[in-house]
């Protein structure tokens, strides 16, 4: 289970995120949604590590992680994408996941072995699940953009999180390759039992396949709850919704 | 199929084949242990002369791996490089010369030594990111300059230490081959042995996986960290490895240049250790000894007119910054895989 509460993070007097408090429970998938700059990828930089909150705590499964290095919190079980693709462009699509595989299992200590003969049936299975078979030499910098964001969900996917962040995964796709990633999204997190936080502009996507919402809107939480509960509120049709949300009905 | 057709596709396949043997052959020619012989052979089909170059390129192409293994596979720039090079100078040359040290012992002292002031170093460096880390790397090699040129008892300052002793090499004489070699010709041959096996062993822990861990930081230090990778100490792991070997470059240095001087820690020897690496190609591992061997024969070519070598080395850099980032081995490479497309197509 995650946990945030009473959460703020300010840059320079502007309050991007103001007392957040928010919490997904194990195997639920959970959307954050909100209008561009309404603080979402910031709560996700305060989630994992990369920002430290000026006040309030995250909790994973009861134990507080607030201010952790990413490395440690990664550590934890916490996976994610970022938003602007983050691959390592250099290396070819297979020793991208090859080195999230040998990371995983701790083998960076080795200063001998080949690295190109380790787990190599896992980081072709884990490349199957997300599509990218047939791609396995080329150079990750020079994939689609679509392609390197299934590559990015393979990396969080290769440290076995038990619980996943996606800041728009989907962004950028063609509706064919959102509507894949989307059933792969469901179909993992149900295989793996994984607990799901997501943020999406997309409604269709978020109304589809979301458990639990919540919106943000100029860095605070305006409205929480089931999908059907978020559709209805007035506050959330008014700062935001409107059409979009007919749309998804 | 008509006759025809089968007759034009026939001698196509069987050329593709070929293609694809000779290509299987060219790539399984034990190269590096061709070269490695050559370069063995030079005390006998050379001059003196030809050898102390041989052992030029050979100190420093250890010395620019050593420095690629932060450029090239860590990411790191480092501009104060030299100053492990001239720790593993001193350490070597001061228990020899000072304390009777054997060889033996002394020039492992130097990796040790280097790496251990790597450690230090770098334990400050690898707080400070890009051209930050950059400077403070230069910052720790002037301070290691400013020792050497000040500690008087110890380094001897401006006078340095002249006359360090050759490692005993007597044994060598059982050698088939080698007893009419001199002193200076055996310990080249020493030196490339040591060299040799320090670059297999590079070689092979840049391809282990704690060198891909290094590769994920290069490409993308951000991304590396949330695999849980603790990224400042993988860099600092680097730091103290390229430092090690650096040493081990130096104290080579010391013996093969009869004396261990302030002048080796200058600054501007970082400098030229970076041209060489580019010059060569950071992404290859056989990109910096390739770089070296370039840059000393420029050197000789262009001796008689020493006053215009940081001219030379200026052009060179803008030469690659604009028009070969790969470097010479990137160049080349580019150069075959354009062939083989050629014969592909
Ligand atoms: N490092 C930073 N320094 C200063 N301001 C920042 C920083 N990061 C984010 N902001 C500001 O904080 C606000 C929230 O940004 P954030 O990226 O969290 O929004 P978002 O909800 O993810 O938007 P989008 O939908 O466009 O991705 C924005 O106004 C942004 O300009
Ligand atoms: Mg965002």
């Amino acid at each position: 289970m995650l946990e945030v509460s009473g959460i703020s993070k300010s840059f320079g007097g502007f309050r991007a995120v103001s007392n957040v408090s928010l919490t997904v429970a194990t195997r639920q998938i959970a959307a954050v949604i909100g209008p561009n700059g309404a603080g979402k990828s910031t709560l996700f930089n305060l989630i994992t590590g990369h920002l430290r909150p000026d006040s309030g705590t995250v909790r994973l499964d009861g134990r507080d992680i607030t201010g952790a290095p990413p490395y440690r919190i990664c550590r934890m079980g916490i996976g994610r994408s970022f938003q602007r693709t983050n691959i390592f462009p250099q290396l070819t699509v297979f020793e991208n996941l090859q080195a999230a595989f040998l990371v995983h299992h701790r083998r960076g200590r080795n200063f001998w072995t080949r690295a190109d003969t380790l787990y190599r049936d896992d980081t072709a299975a884990l490349l199957a699940s997300v599509g990218l078979t047939g791609y396995e030499r080329t150079v990750a910098g020079t994939l689609s953009y679509g392609n390197q964001k299934q590559l990015e969900l393979g990396l969080a996917l290769a440290s076995g999180p038990a619980v996943l962040l996606l800041d728009e995964p989907t962004a950028g796709m063609s509706a064919t390759e959102t509507h894949e990633t989307i059933g792969l999204l469901e179909r993992i997190a149900a295989e793996r039992a994984l607990t799901l936080l997501f943020t999406e502009h997309d409604m269709d996507v978020v109304f589809s396949i979301a458990q639990k919402i919540a919106v943000l809107h100029q860095g605070q939480i305006i409205a929480e709850g089931r999908p059907a509960e978020v559709r209805g509120d007035p506050e959330v049709r008014r700062v935001y919704l409107g059409q979009g949300l007919a749309h998804a009905q | 199929m008509t006759a025809e057709a089968t007759a034009t596709v026939l001698p196509r396949a069987a050329a593709a084949a070929t293609a694809l043997r000779r290509r299987a052959v060219f790539s399984r020619i034990p190269w590096t242990l061709i070269i490695f012989l050559l370069m063995a052979t030079v005390p006998w089909v050379g001059s003196r002369y030809d050898t102390f170059l041989a052992a030029q390129i050979t100190i420093d192409a250890l010395f620019a791996v050593s420095l690629n293994l932060l450029l090239g596979t860590t990411g790191l720039i480092s501009f104060g490089h030299v100053a492990y090079f001239g720790v593993g100078a001193y350490v070597c040359g001061i228990l020899m010369k000072t304390y009777g040290v054997a060889f033996y012992l002394a020039f492992p002292a130097a990796g040790l030594g280097a790496a251990l002031f790597a450690l230090i170093a770098g334990y400050f460096c690898v707080r400070l990111i890009k051209l930050y880390f950059a400077m403070l790397t230069l910052a720790f090699s002037q301070i290691v300059w400013a020792i050497a040129y000040k500690w008087n008892d110890v380094t001897g300052g401006d006078q340095g230490l002249p006359e360090i002793p050759y490692p005993h090499l007597d044994w060598m004489s059982a050698i088939p081959g080698c007893g009419d070699l001199s002193i200076g010709a055996r310990f080249y041959l020493l030196t490339l042995l040591l060299v040799a096996v320090s670059l297999a062993i590079v070689h092979r822990v840049v391809r282990s996986p704690f060198g891909r861990v290094l590769t994920t930081i290069r490409d993308n230090p951000e991304r590396a960290a949330f695999l849980g990778i603790n990224v400042r100490l993988y860099q600092l792991a680097a730091f103290v490895v390229a430092g090690g070997l650096a040493g081990l470059a130096g104290a080579l240095y010391g013996i093969f240049s009869r004396g261990v001087f302030a002048d080796y820690v200058f600054w501007s020897k970082s400098a030229e250790i970076v041209i060489m690496t580019i010059l060569g190609g950071t992404g290859y591992f056989w990109g910096p000894p390739v770089g070296a061997a370039a840059l000393v024969w420029l050197n000789q070519v262009i001796t008689d007119y020493t006053q215009y070598w940081s001219f030379v080395l200026g052009a060179i850099l803008l030469a690659l910054l604009f028009g070969f980032p790969g470097g010479i081995v990137g160049g080349l490479d580019l150069l075959w895989q354009r062939l083989k497309r050629l014969r592909n197509a």
